[in-house]
């Protein structure tokens, strides 16, 4: 988890990579090259974002801290990461913890409910039209406004979250199914007719196979918006979780503790859609 | 009509087309692809379709094959009007449509599970797919998956796994199409042989003359669309089995050849201004 402080890696570890491989160039030049040029240039970006960061806190006037003053709180920061002092104190992991358990739970009914309804809008012609107007207009709402829903119906700041989270998640699965299903090629479904392949053989042998790309598509998109809502339903509903740490440590006017909250996100972000990637690749199959 | 036709004449008519016509409804109106289409194939017969290519050939295959209902006119299928496609009549797809989540063996297994699976025990159904796969010559590629196979090997894949149906009807759209010349003549000879055996009835579409020549009993000769009819049939009075060296310079078999080539290539010479 150290890489979340984002000031060291860029420095320091390049000339040694470099010379680190230097001595094999015998063995291959060309496969170093390759390195050198897949590994530079976001080494390079890296250390101009800290390079910028570093003068830009140089003054303090800001009241951000600069990158060696933020590792340093990282460092600390993570030396103890589950730790229980009360409810509204606890290590950072338990906040990743929880935000990532509410993201899945929400997720999860949503995956329940969308990949199902995806598939009969996109197999039934009559049900798209009629439910195509109010996936329309209520797609574009933002998450949050559903909150205030879900605290009603619910009474409960836990479960308004979930809801929240199942809303904004579930668009994506429903339309990118759907689509998914509208685009199997009439070939393959010619080829399920003249086997005579039941309703059932059709979806369990055509169906899902051919729409499951599509399917991971729904499900990665659906992953990157709960996280992207996680945080702001956070900051509304408090409890546990890295979003309302965000706001804890915003009121007690812990400023690093929000920078290293930010790396935290995005690279659990960045590890939940490179994840959802392998596994859509495991599954994706050539066509022709 | 369709009560009309007698039942004691299942066996020469056992695909019967009456009045068949086929039009679609396209974004110019209305096209006529197909009109006025009689054809009576007995049982066992080997029907070879060729014509000019947008002419209608897939149509009517898919016609035959049910995929496809006519707007006019009634297709039978021993004794029984086609509503629907089944495994009795196996399609040979023109472009082989092979599911690409499912290896060779299990494109051909799918197909043969169906038929098959709720007689035989699993032992036997994989004796089935490999003796498809074997007699197309690609046990070595079983467990390869479409995208890492040939187009020509792709078409054997689908004509295997037609066979492995045993179906009363084998419909082929251009089956050979992407094969070199000599795989193209060892699955000729493989589908004559299993014909024989089976005593299959056979519909296969070809823009190869000689292929059409040599496999057929009749020669059905489409003319040029749009509102393709059947311009004329060609019977092939040729013994069987039929050997390919022999006949290069048997008089009756450079006969038909010549009159299929006359008829493309003089009677049909202008074919429709490129549209599919
Ligand atoms: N679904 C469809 N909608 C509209 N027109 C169609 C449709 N299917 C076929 N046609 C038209 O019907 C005609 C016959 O098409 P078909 O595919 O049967 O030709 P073909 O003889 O098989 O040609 P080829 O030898 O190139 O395969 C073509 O003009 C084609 O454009
Ligand atoms: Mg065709």
């Amino acid at each position: 988890m150290e890489s979340s402080a984002p000031a060291t890696p860029s420095e320091t570890p390049r000339p040694a990579l470099l010379s680190g491989k230097m001595g094999k160039e015998g063995q291959g030049s060309d496969a170093l090259l390759r390195l050198v040029k897949a590994v530079l240039p976001p080494l390079l970006g890296l250390a101009a974002f800290v390079a910028i960061w570093y003068v830009a806190t140089l003054s303090g006037g800001s009241g951000i801290p600069g990158p060696v003053a933020t590792w340093q709180e990282a460092v600390k920061l993570f030396g103890d990461p589950f730790y229980r002092n009360t409810p509204n104190d606890q290590g950072i992991g338990w906040n990743v913890l929880a935000s990532l358990q509410r993201v899945g739970i929400g997720f999860g009914i949503a995956a329940a409910v969308g990949i199902p309804l995806g598939f009969l809008i996109g197999r039934f012609d009559f049900l798209a039209r009629m439910l195509s107007p109010i996936i329309s207009l209520l797609r574009p709402v933002s998450p949050l406004a559903w909150l205030p829903i879900g605290l009603l119906v619910f009474k409960k700041a836990d479960p308004a979250a979930t809801w929240t989270l199942f809303i904004c998640s579930i668009w994506p699965m429903i339309l990118n199914t759907a689509a998914g299903v509208k685009q199997v090629p009439q070939d393959y479904l010619n080829v399920a007719r003249v086997l005579a392949l039941s309703e059932w053989q059709v979806f369990t042998r055509i169906l899902l196979p051919a729409v499951l790309p599509a399917v991971l598509t729904g499900v990665r998109l659906s992953i990157g918006v709960a996280w992207l809502v996680i945080v702001a339903a956070e900051m509304l509903t408090g409890g546990v979780g890295i979003g309302f740490w965000v706001w804890d440590e915003w009121n007690n006017l812990n400023v690093a503790h929000i920078l290293i909250a930010i790396g935290v996100i995005g690279i659990v972000g960045l590890l939940l859609d490179q994840g959802l990637m392998l596994l859509a690749k495991r599954f994706t199959f050539e066509s022709r | 009509m369709v009560s009309a036709t007698p039942i004691d004449r299942h066996a020469d008519k056992f695909v019967h087309l009456q009045g068949v016509e086929q039009a679609f409804a396209t974004k110019q109106g209305r096209f006529v692809a197909l009109r006025d289409i009689d054809l009576a194939i007995a049982k066992g017969e080997f029907i070879t379709l060729i014509g000019h290519s947008g002419c209608g050939k897939s149509t009517l295959l898919n016609l035959i094959a049910g995929l496809t209902v006519p707007t006019a006119g009634a297709l039978i299928c021993d004794g029984r009007e086609i509503a629907k496609p089944g495994p009795e009549r196996a399609v040979v797809f023109q472009n082989h449509s092979l599911l690409p989540w499912l290896t060779c063996f299990g494109n051909i297994h799918l197909a043969v599970e169906k038929v098959f699976g709720a007689k035989e025990g699993k032992a036997r159904l994989k004796a089935r797919t490999d003796a498809a796969l074997a007699l197309v010559g690609l046990a070595h590629a079983a467990a390869k998956y479409p995208h890492e196979i040939s187009g020509g090997m792709k078409q054997r894949v689908g004509i295997a796994r037609a066979l492995s149906m045993e179906p009363k009807v084998l419909l082929m759209d251009e089956p050979f199409g992407a094969l070199d010349a000599l795989t193209r003549a060892k699955l000729q000879d493989e589908l004559l042989k299993i014909c024989e055996a089976t005593r299959a009835t056979v519909v296969m579409v070809t823009h190869d003359v000689d292929e059409a020549v040599l496999l057929a009993d009749r020669v059905v000769m489409l003319n040029n669309g749009p509102a393709a009819t059947i311009g004329e049939i060609l019977p092939v009075p040729l013994a069987r089995p039929r050997d390919r060296l022999a006949l290069a310079a048997d008089p009756t078999y450079l006969a038909c050849r010549q009159a299929v080539l006359t008829f493309l290539y003089e009677k049909q010479r202008h074919p429709q201004p490129l549209a599919a």
